[in-house]
């Protein structure tokens, strides 16, 4: 190999990778500059996604502003509308009653599984197996089908409200998803028998992509790809929200901290998942779904079209906004990705006065140089799936 | 330990330089002036029993016309290892907004910095790679001041013109010929 580099003049060549490239998961544009098939610098660009969700907020209501985060991370779409409306109601003192608790954890593991598998599905095929994207569909569809029975859409739900949840869940909705989360984890192990011992899937990521554990933290890494390292950093465990302290789960770490330990975590995951959607069926209280504070949650539809109160009350929050104290907060939930954060100011009226998302794509996109530079452009393909993002949530 | 402890600690180590502690729905932020914002950071993280090693979020926040200095730079904290967290937020001044990056301490921070320079132009001192990140380069006005209008400025970006500009050019041309 030396005497070829000796025999022949090279010369160092830059490469504009994307935007509007398969591998790149949606409009990420990474300047590669390479002597041969190595990589010696690799400048992400970003931000051909950018809607400005943070300066939107600012000018809607709390209560209105919530379908913005439909929009961050489309593929787990309940999950950041979890995080927005533990966020607000943080801010505004309430708390949800019990059984939306239960509910709004259920339906964000859905979110996590339909994501990881997506995920699985997308990052095997970036790497040369075609098969598991099939299987890997077919479940999701599975979730989406039963996101749309839940609340009518299958993407962007919404359905999570501050002070609970939109509407309770039907009886079938119930035993169809029961079924689902009982079934679910032998397709899981389907998907590692393609996928898991297969040797060409371990050469591409094994030893490929390597963060320890500390530099992975001082890097803000979070979620599965901070797990890969060995750490159990997880705010599902580490400061519970909704129901996750009612319900038995393990939290999944890796060792080496490389693309095939990712992988692991992610799988064990969506294993986990099905676990916790499993218990809060079996657990889950009878009662209300919506808190009672009508100072600022939206009253009943069919109550609205009753009754005056109501209906005055549906006035005030939609054009004034609800009453909200002043203060911040920042609230941070474990989202597929990893943590996603809301930071709120409030200067005391119904519209947020600073409303900032600490979206964990944005910080993973960031750490792609430090993974990839020194290995081949075949390895940054493997790192770009494993550190997972979403362009529409990095971007905002 | 106790926020409120640490928030102290702080105050102990730094007399100078703390503005104010507030404590709401149980999350303690620290005001501090922006001159050592550097030092602070480092001890935090560095101190054993406080070792705040993952900072989890720096936004900026534009306060035009409700403070003296007209931005904030807000670093949220957090250790792993004490499960503690910690709100820090910097005073910068309208005229001048500048402050100490801390990409130094922690290499998250990075693409956090650049975006508050992007939004807000703040300026951070010793930042390795400080250019704009969502807004392309050539972008006039910072869109997250509160003096930026929410459907933009009347003038077009250069970039969207060029693209019509080309687009027209395409139509007339006569590809058969």
């Amino acid at each position: 190999m030396e005497d070829i580099e000796k025999a022949f003049e090279t010369k160092e060549m830059t490469i504009s990778m994307g935007p509007q490239h398969p591998a790149t998961h949606g409009v990420l544009r990474l300047v590669l500059n390479l002597n041969g098939e190595n990589i010696v610098k690799c400048t992400p660009y970003v931000g051909y996604l950018h809607r400005g969700i943070e300066k939107l907020g600012e000018n809607r209501t709390y209560l209105s502003a919530l379908p913005l985060t439909d929009r961050l991370d489309y593929i787990s779409s309940m999950n950041a509308n979890v995080g927005y409306v533990l966020a607000v109601e943080k801010l505004f003192g309430i708390e949800a009653p019990e059984r939306a608790k239960f509910i709004r954890t259920m339906v964000s593991e859905m979110g996590r599984i339909s994501s990881h598998i997506v995920w699985l599905g997308t990052h095997v095929l970036d790497i040369g197996a075609t098969t598991p994207l099939l299987y890997s569909f077919r479940e999701r569809e599975a979730i989406l089908d039963l996101f749309e029975m839940l609340c009518g859409a299958r993407l962007t739900v919404s359905y999570p409200r501050v002070g609970g949840v939109r509407n309770d869940v039907s009886q079938e909705f119930i035993d169809r998803l029961y079924a689902f989360a009982l079934d679910f984890p032998s397709k899981v192990d389907d998907y590692e028998t393609l996928v898991t011992e297969n040797r060409v899937w371990k050469k591409r990521t094994v030893g490929v992509g390597v963060i320890s554990a500390e530099e992975a933290i001082n890097w803000g890494l979070t979620g599965p790809t901070l797990r890969g390292s060995g750490v159990d950093y997880d705010i599902r465990k580490y400061v519970p929200y909704d129901a996750y302290d009612k319900v038995e789960f393990k939290v999944a770490t890796g060792k080496n901290g490389d693309c095939y330990d990712r992988y692991l975590v992610r799988m064990e995951e969506m294993r986990q998942s099905s676990r916790i959607i499993k218990q809060c069926i079996e657990k889950l209280p009878a009662g209300a779904v919506m808190a009672d504070s009508p100072k600022n949650t939206l009253p009943p539809k069919d109550l609205v079209l009753k009754d005056m109160e109501h209906l005055i009350q549906q006035f005030i929050l939609i054009t004034k906004g609800p009453a909200v104290p002043e203060g911040e907060v920042y609230v941070s939930t474990e989202v597929p990705k990893g943590e996603l954060g809301y930071y709120f100011v409030s200067d005391g009226t119904g519209k947020p006065y600073r409303m900032r998302l600490r979206s964990p794509s944005f910080v993973h996109a960031s750490v792609l140089p430090r993974l990839s530079e020194g290995g081949m452009i075949a390895d940054l393909i493997a790192n770009i799936g494993t550190i997972d993002i979403v362009l529409g949530e990095c971007d905002r | 330990m106790e926020i409120l402890q640490i928030a102290d600690k702080i105050k102990e180590k730094f007399p100078e330089e703390i503005l104010d502690i507030k404590e709401f729905r149980g999350q303690v932020s620290v005001l501090l002036k922006k001159g050592k914002i550097l030092e602070i950071c480092r001890y935090l993280h560095d101190q054993t029993d406080l070792s705040f090693n993952y900072l989890a979020d720096v936004c900026g926040v534009d306060y035009l016309g409700k403070k003296e200095n007209r931005f904030e730079v807000v670093y949220h904290l957090y250790s792993i290892k004490h499960r503690h967290a910690i709100r820090l937020k910097a005073e910068v001044s309208g005229d001048n907004p500048a402050i100490h990056s801390v990409v130094s301490i922690w290499a998250g921070a990075n693409w956090h910095e650049r975006e508050a320079h992007d939004m807000y132009g703040i300026v951070f001192q010793g930042h390795p790679d400080l250019r704009r990140i969502l807004m392309p380069d050539d972008w006039d006005g910072f869109p997250l001041k509160k003096d930026y209008p929410l459907k933009g400025t009347e003038k077009e970006w250069p970039g969207f013109t060029d693209v019509l500009d080309r687009a027209k050019r395409f139509s007339e041309f006569d590809w058969k010929g």
